[in-house]
C-alpha cells in the first residue's frame, strides 16, 4: 500500500494539476473549443455506451498488434543478421538508419498510391515507422554483449549456435527489450498518424474517430484521452515492468 | 599434509613424457591502438606437467596474459606452437577451464544455474546437473547462495562461484588470469587456501594449474614452479622450483625466502624497463 502511494502518488498529483489548470482555463474562456473536463467525461461515457469508443479502440488495437508483431519480427531478423555479418552491416545499416530518420508519415502518400486508402496502407506505414528502430536496437544489443561473457562461454565449451542460445541472446535481452519499448512508441505514433489521414480505411479506429470529431470537441478530447491512456498503460504495464524486472535480476537497476 | 603424501610428479616421468601443456618458441604480436606492431611475447618455451601448479610471474606488459589466452584458445599466436597433451591447441574447450580476473558469471542466471549451464554445455544430463552443481557450491563454501544472483555476491564470493563452475566441469587444466588480482587481502587469502585445497584433493581428474599473476607472494604460496617473465617484450628469465608441501603459509621459511628472491629479481626487471 505504502509502496503504491509512493509510486503512484507523484504522477497522480501531476494529472490532478493538469485537470485543474484545464478546468480553470475552460471556465475562464467558456468557448466551445475548450470544453470542461466534466463535458469531456460525459462525452467519453456516451462514446462508451453507444460503442463508438470501444469499437474504435478495438479496431485500432488489432491493427497495432498486427503491425507491431510484423515490425518486431522484421526488426529482430534483420537486426540479428546485421549483428552477425559485417558486410551486411556496412551495406544495409545506412539504409535502415535513413529509414529511421525519415518521418514515417512521409511514406503515407506512396502507401496510398500502392495500396489505395486502405487498411494495408495504414499497416504499411506503421511497420515502416516501427521496424527500423527495432532493427537497430537488436543489432546494438547483440554487439554490446561484453566480450568477457563471450569468452567465458567459449571456454565453457559453447560453440557457434550454443554460444548464441546460451550467452549472446540472453546477454542482449535488456537492450532488446529497450528496443521493443521504443518500437512500441514509434508504432503507436505511426498508426495514429496514418489513421488520422486514411479516413476511408475499413472500420473506424481511434485516429479516424479523432479526424471525424472536429466539430464535436468533447468527443475529440475523449478519443485523444483514450489514445494517451492506451499508449501510457502499455508502455508502463508491459515494457517498463519487463525492463525493470530484467534489470533488477541482473543488478543493473539503480533503485530510487 | 606431509611431503610424502603428495603423489603428484615433480619431474616428467618416462611414462608421462608428454607434458600436459607445451609452449614452444611462442611469439605473439598485436596491433596497438596507434597501429604499430607490438611484440607482447618474444620467444617463450616451457612445459607444464600433469598435476603441476605453475605460476607465470611478470611485470605488467610482460605478455603473461597473452600466453594464457593463447593456451585457452581464445587468442591466436603469431609464431611458435602451443599444445595440450601433444596436440596443437586450435580453440577454446571445456578441457581447459579459465578463471578470469573479473568473474565471468552470467548475470541473468543464479549462481547454481551458472554451474548447471556449464555442465549442460559439456553434455551432463539434466538429472545429474543439479546435484553436481550443489556439490561444488558446497565445496567452495557457497551452499547457502545457490539461488542468489551473481550481483548479490561479494567479489570474493563471485570468484568462488567462478571456481566452482570451473571445477564442476572436471577440466584437465585450470588457467587463471590473475583471478584474485582484484580482491581485497582477506578474500584473496581465503581463495588461495581454497585453490591449494582443491588442487591437492584433485577430485575427479588430476588438475594441472597455470596461473598468471604479478603477485610474488601468491606465486610462492601456490606454485610448484614459478616462471618469471621479463619486462616487455616478454621472455623467460628465471625458473624457480619450490619443493614445499601444500598447503603452505606465507610465513613458511621457504615461501618467505622465495618471495624475497623473486621480488628482487622482478624489481631489477621493472627498473630495466624504465619509467612507464
Amino acid at each position: 500500500m505504502r509502496k503504491a502511494v509512493r509510486e503512484l502518488g507523484p504522477p497522480l498529483v501531476g494529472i490532478a494539476g493538469l485537470i485543474l489548470v484545464w478546468w480553470i482555463a475552460a471556465a475562464l474562456t467558456s468557448s466551445p473549443a475548450l470544453p470542461t473536463p466534466a463535458t469531456v467525461w460525459s462525452a467519453f461515457l456516451r462514446g462508451m455506451r453507444d460503442g463508438t469508443i470501444p469499437e474504435a479502440a478495438f479496431k485500432t488495437l488489432i491493427r497495432l498488434l498486427f503491425s507491431f508483431a510484423m515490425a518486431i519480427a522484421l526488426g529482430t531478423l534483420i537486426g540479428v543478421g546485421l549483428a552477425l555479418n559485417e558486410f551486411a552491416r556496412r551495406s544495409i545499416r545506412p539504409l535502415i538508419v535513413a529509414l529511421q530518420i525519415t518521418p514515417f508519415i512521409a511514406w503515407l502518400p506512396l502507401a496510398v498510391v500502392w495500396f489505395g486508402a486502405t487498411e494495408r496502407a495504414v499497416v504499411f506505414v506503421t511497420i515502416v515507422g516501427a521496424f527500423p528502430s527495432m532493427t537497430l536496437a537488436t543489432m546494438s544489443a547483440m554487439r554490446q554483449v561484453p566480450p568477457l561473457l563471450r569468452r567465458a562461454g567459449r571456454t565453457l565449451g559453447a560453440e557457434s549456435w550454443e554460444l548464441y542460445r546460451f550467452v549472446i541472446f540472453p546477454a542482449a535481452l535488456p537492450g532488446y527489450v529497450g528496443g521493443l519499448q521504443q518500437a512500441w512508441g514509434f508504432a503507436w505514433k505511426a498508426l495514429m498518424a496514418a489513421e488520422l489521414i486514411v479516413v476511408a480505411a475499413g472500420r473506424v479506429g481511434l485516429g479516424q474517430l479523432l479526424a471525424r470529431s472536429q466539430d464535436d470537441v468533447p468527443t475529440l478530447l475523449a478519443a485523444l484521452g483514450v489514445i494517451v491512456v492506451i499508449g501510457v498503460l502499455v508502455d508502463y504495464l508491459i515494457f517498463n515492468r519487463l525492463d525493470r524486472r530484467i534489470r533488477r535480476r541482473r543488478g543493473l537497476l539503480i533503485e530510487g | 599434509m606431509s611431503e610424502a603424501a603428495r603423489t603428484l610428479p615433480r619431474d616428467p616421468r618416462p611414462f608421462e613424457a608428454t607434458p600436459k601443456l607445451s609452449v614452444r618458441d611462442l611469439v605473439s604480436t598485436r596491433r596497438s591502438t596507434s597501429g604499430e606492431r607490438v611484440t607482447a611475447v618474444d620467444g617463450v618455451s616451457f612445459d607444464v606437467h600433469v598435476g603441476e601448479f605453475v605460476c607465470l610471474l611478470g611485470p605488467s606488459g610482460s605478455g603473461k596474459t597473452s600466453i594464457l589466452n593463447i593456451l585457452a584458445g581464445l587468442d591466436v599466436l603469431t609464431s611458435g606452437s602451443v599444445s595440450l597433451d601433444g596436440a596443437p591447441i586450435t580453440g577454446p574447450g571445456p578441457d581447459r577451464a579459465v578463471l578470469f580476473q573479473e568473474p565471468a558469471l552470467f548475470p541473468w542466471l543464479s549462481v547454481v544455474a551458472n554451474i548447471e549451464l556449464a555442465l549442460r554445455l559439456i553434455g551432463v544430463g539434466t538429472a545429474e546437473r543439479g546435484a553436481r552443481a550443489r556439490h561444488w557450491l558446497e565445496n567452495v563454501g557457497l551452499s547457502g547462495f545457490a539461488n542468489v544472483q551473481p550481483h548479490e555476491l561479494s567479489a570474493g564470493m563471485r570468484q568462488r562461484a567462478q571456481l566452482a563452475r570451473a571445477l564442476a566441469c572436471d577440466p584437465d587444466v585450470v588457467l587463471g588470469d590473475e583471478p584474485f588480482g582484484a580482491l581485497d587481502a582477506q578474500a584473496r587469502e581465503l581463495l588461495q587456501d581454497e585453490v591449494q585445497r582443491v588442487w591437492a584433493e584433485h577430485e575427479g581428474r588430476p588438475k594441472t594449474f597455470l596461473f598468471v599473476t604479478h603477485n610474488v607472494r601468491e606465486a610462492a604460496l601456490l606454485a610448484d614452479r614459478i616462471l618469471v617473465l621479463s619486462a616487455a617484450p616478454g621472455h623467460l628469465i628465471e625458473e624457480i622450483r619450490i619443493d614445499a608441501a601444500h598447503p603452505r603459509q606465507l610465513d613458511d621459511v621457504l615461501v618467505a625466502r622465495v618471495v624475497t628472491d623473486v621480488h628482487e629479481l622482478l624489481m631489477r626487471e621493472v627498473d630495466k624497463a624504465g619509467p612507464s
